[in-house]
This record gives C-alpha cells, sequence and structure tokens, in this order.
C-alpha cells in the first residue's frame, strides 16, 4: 500500500475571464464530473452577462441591462468568484496564474476564456465623442449619446456589430446615420456580394447612408468629436462615433509560454493549447481547427462557440485531471449566427464564409426574404436567410443537412 | 422538472427546438409550443436548450 499524500487544498481549475464562455466552462466542468475547486477570475465587475443584445434591444431602449445577466446553473453555486480582477500573467511551466490584485494561484488546469477587446483607430483627433461597443458599460455610455436629440452617428466598420449600431440608432431618432468602410459593401467578408448588396439597399429603404470605398484619416474637433474626415477628402459632421472596425484578443497575460498567440490562442483538434494536455482555450479567443471544414485553425466570434467550445473543452479536461480514459472524436461545430437589424434578420448555418465564390439564391430573391446557399467544391457549406421568420424557418430546414456532412468535405 | 418560457422575450429562434426536440417545437402558426413539466430524464437535453436560446428565455425550476 502506498502512503496517502495529505495535500490540504487540491489546486483549482482557474478560467480566465468570467464571461459567457468561462461561465459555460465551469457548468461543463462540473457537467463533465469535475468536482475538485473551481475560480474564475474575471476583469469585469460585472457577473456574466449576455452581449448580444448591447447593439440591439438594450442600445434601444426595449430591454434592461438587469435583463442580461446569465443565470448559472446550480452545480456552479460553490465555484469562487474572483471579479474586478485581472489576471496579468501565467507560467504554464509552473502552473501559475498571477493577478492584479499581487495574488498568485496554482492550478491543476487552466482555461482560457479572455475573449475580445475592440480594435481603436489611432488616427489624429479628439477622444472625446468615440464609442466601442463590447461591454455593458460601453453600450451604457453610447445609448446615452444616442438619444442626446438631432445626434449626427457616423459608423466606422460595415461588419455586423457596425449594422446593428446603425439600425438601432436610426430607431432611437437620430438626425443622420451614415456607416463608413474601406470595402464595397457592408458585411460583404461573411456573406458575399450577392446578399451584402441586399443589406446595403434595405439598409438605405429604412435611412442609413454607405460611405463606402473609403476609410477614415482624422476626427475633426477640439475636446469633442465634431466631424469624421474620409480617405477621399470628405468630411462627415459627426457626434457620436462608433467605432466597429473589429477585434483583438486578450492574451498579452500568456505572453513568454511559448504559445501562438498571432491571433488568439492557437489550439489542436481538442482545444488544447501549447501541447499542454492541461490547458485549453474557449470562446471568440480560440483559434481552433474546424474538422467538419478544412482543418485550418480559425477565430469564430460567434454567439454559439462559448457553448460549443465549453463542452468538449470541459470533457478533455476534466478527462485529463481525473485519470480517465477518454477519446473524443475532434471538435467539429457546426457554426449559427443571427444579426437583427431594423425588421429583419440574418440567420446563418454553417461556413458561408468558405463557399462565397458560389453563391446561389435557394429560396425567394433578394428584394424579399431570401435564403442563400454557400457551395465549395460543388456542395453546401453554409446558408444564410436574410428577411423575416420564414426565411429564418427556410435556413433552419438545411441544418440538418449541414450538420450530416461527412468531416472534411472540402 | 419545470420548464418556463418567457415568451416576451423569445423571438422564435429555434435553437431550444434543435437542442431538446421532444420539449420544444413549433406549432402550425410558427410559435413557439413546449411541454412545461418534461420528464426528469430529458433533463440534459432541456439544460442544453436553456444555453442556447439567444434570448435566454427559458427558466428551469426544480
Ligand atoms: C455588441 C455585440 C453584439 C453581438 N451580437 C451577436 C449576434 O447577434 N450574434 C452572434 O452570434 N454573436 C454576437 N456577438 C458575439 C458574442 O457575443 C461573442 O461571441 C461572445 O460574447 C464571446 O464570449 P467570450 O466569453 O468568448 O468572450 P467575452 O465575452 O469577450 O469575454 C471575455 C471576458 O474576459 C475578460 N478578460 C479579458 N482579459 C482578462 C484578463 N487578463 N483577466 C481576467 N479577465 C479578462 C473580459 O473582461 C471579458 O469579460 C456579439 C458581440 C458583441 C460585443
Ligand atoms: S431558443 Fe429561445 S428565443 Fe428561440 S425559440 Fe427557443 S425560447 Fe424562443
Amino acid at each position: 500500500m502506498s502512503t496517502p499524500t495529505v495535500r490540504a487544498v487540491r489546486a483549482p481549475v482557474v478560467v480566465a475571464g468570467a464571461s459567457m464562455a468561462g461561465l459555460r466552462a465551469a457548468e461543463q466542468l462540473r457537467a463533465a464530473g469535475w468536482d475538485g475547486p473551481v475560480t474564475l477570475v474575471g476583469a469585469e465587475p460585472h457577473m456574466p452577462y449576455n452581449r448580444p443584445p448591447l447593439s440591439k434591444e438594450v442600445l434601444a431602449g426595449k430591454a434592461s441591462f438587469e435583463s442580461l445577466a446569465f443565470r448559472p446553473r446550480a452545480s456552479v453555486a460553490d465555484v469562487t468568484w474572483r471579479l474586478g480582477t485581472r489576471v496579468t500573467a501565467a507560467d504554464l511551466d509552473r502552473r501559475t496564474v498571477r493577478l492584479d490584485d499581487g495574488d498568485t494561484l496554482p492550478y491543476a488546469g487552466l482555461v482560457i476564456a479572455t475573449g475580445m477587446r475592440p480594435r481603436r483607430l489611432t488616427c489624429p483627433g479628439p477622444l472625446a465623442g468615440r464609442h466601442a461597443v463590447r461591454t455593458l458599460d460601453d453600450a451604457r455610455g453610447l445609448r446615452a449619446a444616442l438619444t442626446r436629440p438631432g445626434a449626427r452617428v457616423v459608423v466606422v466598420g460595415a461588419g455586423f456589430i457596425g449594422c446593428e449600431v446603425a439600425a438601432t440608432a436610426v430607431a432611437l431618432g437620430a438626425a443622420e446615420v451614415t456607416v463608413v468602410d474601406p470595402l464595397p459593401l457592408p458585411m460583404v467578408g461573411p456573406l458575399g456580394e450577392l446578399l451584402a448588396a441586399a443589406l446595403r439597399k434595405r439598409h438605405e429603404n429604412r435611412g442609413v447612408r454607405f460611405a463606402l470605398g473609403t476609410g477614415v484619416t482624422a476626427f475633426e474637433g477640439e475636446d469633442h468629436v465634431t466631424g469624421v474626415v474620409l480617405g477621399d477628402g470628405a468630411v462627415l459632421p459627426a457626434d457620436v462615433v462608433v467605432e466597429s472596425v473589429g477585434s483583438v484578443a486578450n492574451t498579452e497575460w500568456l505572453d513568454g509560454n511559448g504559445l501562438d498567440l498571432a491571433d488568439g490562442v492557437r489550439t489542436d483538434a481538442h482545444l488544447r493549447a501549447g501541447g499542454r494536455p492541461e490547458v485549453v482555450a474557449v470562446g471568440d479567443v480560440a483559434r481552433f481547427p474546424n474538422a467538419r471544414y478544412d482543418g485550418v485553425p480559425r477565430r469564430v466570434e460567434h454567439w454559439s462557440i462559448p457553448t460549443d467550445t465549453a463542452r468538449h473543452a470541459a470533457r478533455v479536461l476534466t478527462a485529463r485531471l481525473t485519470g480517465e480514459q477518454h477519446d473524443p472524436d475532434p471538435f467539429a461545430p457546426l457554426p449559427t449566427f443571427w444579426s437583427d437589424q431594423h425588421d429583419f434578420r440574418l440567420q446563418s448555418f454553417g461556413a458561408p464564409a468558405l463557399g462565397k465564390a458560389d453563391v446561389r439564391v435557394l429560396d425567394g430573391d433578394p428584394d424579399g426574404d431570401v435564403l442563400a446557399g454557400y457551395h465549395r467544391g460543388g456542395r453546401l457549406v453554409g446558408v444564410v436567410a436574410l428577411g423575416g421568420p420564414t426565411a429564418a424557418a427556410a435556413a433552419a430546414r438545411h441544418r440538418t443537412a449541414l450538420l450530416k456532412q461527412p468531416a472534411r468535405t472540402a | 422538472m419545470k420548464v418556463v418560457v418567457d415568451m416576451n422575450k423569445c423571438q422564435d429562434h429555434g435553437q431550444c427546438v434543435f437542442a431538446a426536440p421532444d420539449v420544444f417545437s413549433f406549432d402550425d402558426a410558427g410559435r413557439l409550443a413546449y411541454v412545461g413539466d418534461p420528464d426528469d430524464a430529458l433533463r440534459d437535453e432541456v439544460e442544453e436548450a436553456a444555453d442556447v436560446c439567444p434570448l435566454q428565455a427559458i427558466r428551469i425550476e426544480g
């Protein structure tokens, strides 16, 4: 018989980042059978909350900020929350993380869930009047600015957040709303030309203007923004500027550990980072290969991803920590995405961006409810519906077929 | 187990129907219908449905 080692405290699984992916990871660790301690460290002072309404219902004033809070499962009632606390460094060889309050936490397992922050423009000009939307506090500030009567709004970046904010600003009665983007059409990166052109038309019909094919070179104004200078020399008068120009991964705290942090945390097919079986990455920050497609590691900023990654990563990590034999299939989620703008919704299943070169209208027409199919090598790899509930339901009917596709269709 | 959907929040995303088809469905008018007191054997499915609802409209009691 071996002498039992007495350890006063079992090292916890430390979850860095206490938002959606962090919460789901904690819940899924419990579901996978990890009954040891779990500590969540989160830079924001709030309990985890749902972000999509920040550019939609909550920004529009149709839902309260309080309504955003997630309801954690009962299984995580015993986890330790260290909110308003930032992880500043990690030593993956020693298995410790350092916090900004001076503490060092040893861990048995580490879940990286620190997500993204908005990229900000660096061109010259005043800072006041310029907004980004990622957090509750951002949305509060932007809502206050947008509800000032007669606001002239310039949205920089015609991605999904920019398009949603533009739609909400119109609904709030802004005097002028203009969306600027160097690309020729809104959301053309993920959607391709056919739907991007249809999207532009819908926005214009509802009062949004576009300045496309040009970037921003400077902001005018003394203490507060009064105008936005474009690459072609034009100046758009502005009281409120929203910068929705992409995001940057929060990975600085992982520097110096030999991880590939080129764009988020690169993982293997089981969401493990740096070849370390006790370190996993989940949510927006994870750059993972999807066995359903081509195996190229990509970050996916969709709301469905925190839940999908957390489930897979928690199983893999729990098996490792409990010494249980576990050989799961490689991670192969079906990405799903939606975006609400004005009175219509975009609903996507699969990976349309991979099939942008071969887009076919499967149902309806681009001026009404439309369903587009995205193909690669002749096979359907994604569908996107644009329109009302009927269009979204049509997209959902293709979901089963997309799910059934064998891994590596392309 | 009791399931309650806040129909003021629900926007017919249908994610719950994919996750727990035995509990959630759409009626002929395209509105969400659901079983309010599903069997406890369906707990995993129902918890998953609550997780994937974009509006976080599904509450599980008991
Ligand atoms: C305005 C908005 C609208 C959206 N709308 C949609 C939509 O309609 N449809 C859709 O599919 N998706 C949408 N998304 C995307 C979706 O919300 C994200 O994919 C999801 O929130 C990612 O969750 P996460 O937990 O991975 O990252 P995050 O939510 O970014 O969480 C990371 C957390 O980690 C914290 N953190 C960072 N660094 C540290 C550190 N060093 N130490 C401790 N904590 C740290 C951060 O403060 C943050 O709380 C939207 C996102 C935004 C911002
Ligand atoms: S997932 Fe949520 S919003 Fe969608 S139908 Fe179900 S309850 Fe309604």
